[in-house]
């Protein structure tokens, strides 16, 4: 489980338009910079938005995620729903019960 | 004396993004009382915005997240996001890099603060801008409260910081405009997306414009995970105008849950004394 390193990658794209035009042009070469697991790396390239929302991406990071790779926003909102359905609840993050929250 | 305004809206990026998506008669009703609320802005005649935001990993990731940062720059940048997305051309924001440091050093004096050379603003800034500060003439000072990444600042030090931001604006001559920006209940960016608890926002608006400090502190962030979703957490942009508006009460211009905006859509003006 490295969701530190899923949302870094997505913080990082957001704030540079370089490293977009790199991930565009090799996904491969990017994603080898991260540490990432072979199901993160599946969800990522897919993409499969809902696991990934699954996984406890936040939604602020996961919402640019989506636009940049086609989702509109009404097809954002329903992939999350989808995921839901597909792969069970959130796994962690902000998103799970908020009985860890004092 | 130098706060010569205090007020508070809402930031959601389907405000300007989403906007031929609403229900247009509330919608424009929205727009309207952001239109007043800059308009008495520009009345008291301001040499700086500060706005309190609550900005959404845009600059500040949990490789280095600071609780409480102050911009420090004599210009800034936004959006990050995309244009078409936003519906906000991207360009260059004026800063006061100087007035930025003086400020940083009275709040430092009771208040640890992270301050930043570098800030591209997200929606969380923007949006209010659009609608604050449409021609972008006025000098902006950022300030950012972590509403998204926890371990999140508690709510009496979110006071704190409003109560220090307060005291540099009243050491200084220049006249500052403060307008803290965030949501009440909303579940942004989430299968939950649109959903707005009525009840609860108008509540914690009862309790914010009275500025019933008790009250306002009272607030658990297990009880606004749950009652008001993690968009809740941004209450802390509001703590800090009361803070710096204590013992002042507030006039609400605008509420109207506007579901495609993912928030209900708040203006308030606090009186200034």
């Amino acid at each position: 489980m490295s969701l530190y390193q899923v949302q870094k990658l997505i913080y990082e794209l957001n704030r540079s338009p370089e490293h977009r035009q790199r991930f565009v042009a090799d996904r491969a070469a990017v994603l080898a910079t991260y540490e990432l697991t072979a199901e993160e790396l599946q969800a990522i390239e897919q993409p499969d938005i809902g696991l990934m929302y699954v996984m406890g991406v936040n939604g602020q990071l996961l919402m640019h995620y989506a636009a940049l790779r086609g989702f509109e926003w009404d097809a954002y909102i329903k992939a999350m729903r989808d995921g839901l359905a597909q792969h069970g609840a959130v796994r962690t993050g902000l998103y799970v019960a908020a009985g860890s929250l004092s | 004396m130098s706060l010569v305004f205090a007020g508070v809206v809402s930031h959601a990026p389907g405000i300007t993004g989403r906007a031929q998506r609403a229900e247009p008669a509330a919608r424009d009703r929205f727009y309207a009382a952001l239109d007043r609320l800059r308009l008495e802005m520009e009345e008291t005649r301001p040499d700086a915005l500060i706005v309190v935001g609550a900005e959404h990993f845009a600059n500040f990731f949990m490789n280095n997240m600071p609780s409480l940062c102050i911009g420090m720059s004599d210009h800034y940048e936004g959006p990050i996001e995309d244009e078409q997305w936003l519906a906000i051309k991207r360009r260059r924001i004026p800063g006061n890099a100087a007035l930025s440091r003086v400020l940083i050093e009275r709040v430092m004096q009771s208040c640890d603060v992270a301050y930043a050379e570098e800030w591209k603003f997200d929606h969380g800034i923007m949006v209010p801008l659009h609608f604050l500060t449409p021609r972008y003439d006025l000098p902006v000072i950022p300030v950012n409260i972590n509403c998204q990444g926890p371990p999140l600042i508690p709510l009496h030090r979110a006071w704190a910081f409003g109560k220090a931001l307060r005291d540099a604006c009243d050491a200084i001559p220049e006249r500052i405009a403060l307008v803290g920006t965030g949501g009440i209940s909303h579940w942004p960016a989430t299968p939950d997306s649109g959903k707005i608890n009525v009840e609860w926002d108008q509540q914690f608006l009862q309790r914010f414009l009275a500025n019933d400090r008790t009250a306002l502190l009272g607030y658990t962030d297990a009880q606004t995970h749950r009652e008001a979703g993690q968009g809740g957490f941004e209450i802390r942009t509001f703590l800090s105008v009361a803070a710096a508006t204590e013992g002042q009460t507030g006039q609400l211009y605008c509420y109207e849950p506007i579901p495609i905006f993912a928030v209900g859509c708040t203006v308030a003006r606090m009186t200034v004394a």
